[in-house]
């Protein structure tokens, strides 16, 4: 299956990363732009036929390494 | 006393590590990090560099590391566990220590002399030291922005000034026992006059000295 795993920074918690882009932006001109946050992106593909399984042991690949629970939250999306 | 010094792919300090530990007078052997026992050593050191190359977040893959099952049981028997720059970034990542190490602030990587100031010497880092007193050591780091949602890290040392952001200004954090201790400039390229500075010796000793006691027997 099918699967992307979104990695946020929480938003109480700097992005220094993301202030530089919304201020390159700004110095651009899109002065519309605002709250830019760099977030990070999985693509895998995982063994598997059960939708929630696969759901369920990605989640665990989040908490023990591709996300730091200090910082982040995560999004985990199973597509067949 | 012997001293571990962790060598994971991309780690670039262990030689300095060690050379500081010998001049100070202590005994200090590199270790791989796929190494299962660290029966025959009394502490550890995680040196600094960019282990697996710092991809996904700094320390996070050598975190699992064979070796850090036997880091985490010295650890938790109270022996002395240092992280200097990348290795704080994997004490953090191991949950060995509170918080976590982000880009600096105005994301440029630091290269420079900074002065810290002694805030905590209840740690294995800073127990020779004077609360107060001022070192000046080399920082070298891009991720060196320490935050702590939890507000629970001891600050054992904080930069003078205020160079990457870090919270608390925190440029070294121990666990609440004193015994583990990270620390993002390098003391151990402070040790000798020839280098710039010689400040670094106090950290170093103080650690050396916590290879025999810690914590500290009270007179």
């Amino acid at each position: 299956m099918k699967v992307t795993v979104t990695i946020n920074r929480r938003p109480e918690i700097a992005d220094p990363e993301g202030t530089t882009v919304e201020r390159a932006l700004h110095d651009l001109g899109y002065t519309e732009a605002s709250g830019v946050r760099m977030d990070r992106v999985v693509h895998m593909d995982v063994k598997g036929d059960d939708v929630v399984a696969v759901k369920d042991l990605v989640e665990e690949m989040c908490r023990r390494l591709l996300a730091n629970p200090v910082l982040e939250d995560f999004e985990v999306e199973v597509t067949e | 006393m012997r001293t571990a010094v962790i060598v994971f792919p991309g780690t670039n300090c262990e030689h300095d590590v060690v050379y500081a530990m010998e001049a100070l007078g202590g005994e200090a052997e590199i270790v791989w990090h796929r190494e299962t026992s660290l029966d025959d050593f009394d502490g550890v050191i995680l040196p600094g560099g960019f282990a697996h190359g710092d991809y996904l977040r700094t320390g996070a893959i050598a975190r699992f590391s064979p070796v850090m099952s036997e880091v985490r049981r010295l650890a938790e028997n109270g022996a002395p566990v240092l992280g200097i720059c990348n290795g704080f970034q994997m004490l953090c990542e191991a949950g060995l220590l509170p918080g976590a190490l982000i880009a600096n602030r105005d994301l440029s990587f630091i290269c420079r002399f900074v002065d810290l100031e002694v805030v905590d010497t209840d740690t294995v880092l800073t127990r020779l030291a004077t609360q107060g007193d001022r070192v000046r050591i080399p920082l070298n780091s891009y991720e060196g922005n320490w935050v702590d949602p939890s507000a629970s890290g001891r600050v054992a040392l904080r930069y003078v000034d205020d160079p990457n952001g870090s919270q608390a200004r925190a440029a070294a954090v121990a666990n609440e026992r004193g015994n583990v201790a990270g620390i993002m400039p390098h003391p151990e390229r402070g040790i000798e006059d020839i280098l710039g500075s010689s400040d670094g010796q106090v950290l170093l000793e103080s650690f050396l000295q916590s290879l025999v006691d810690y914590p500290p027997v009270p007179a």
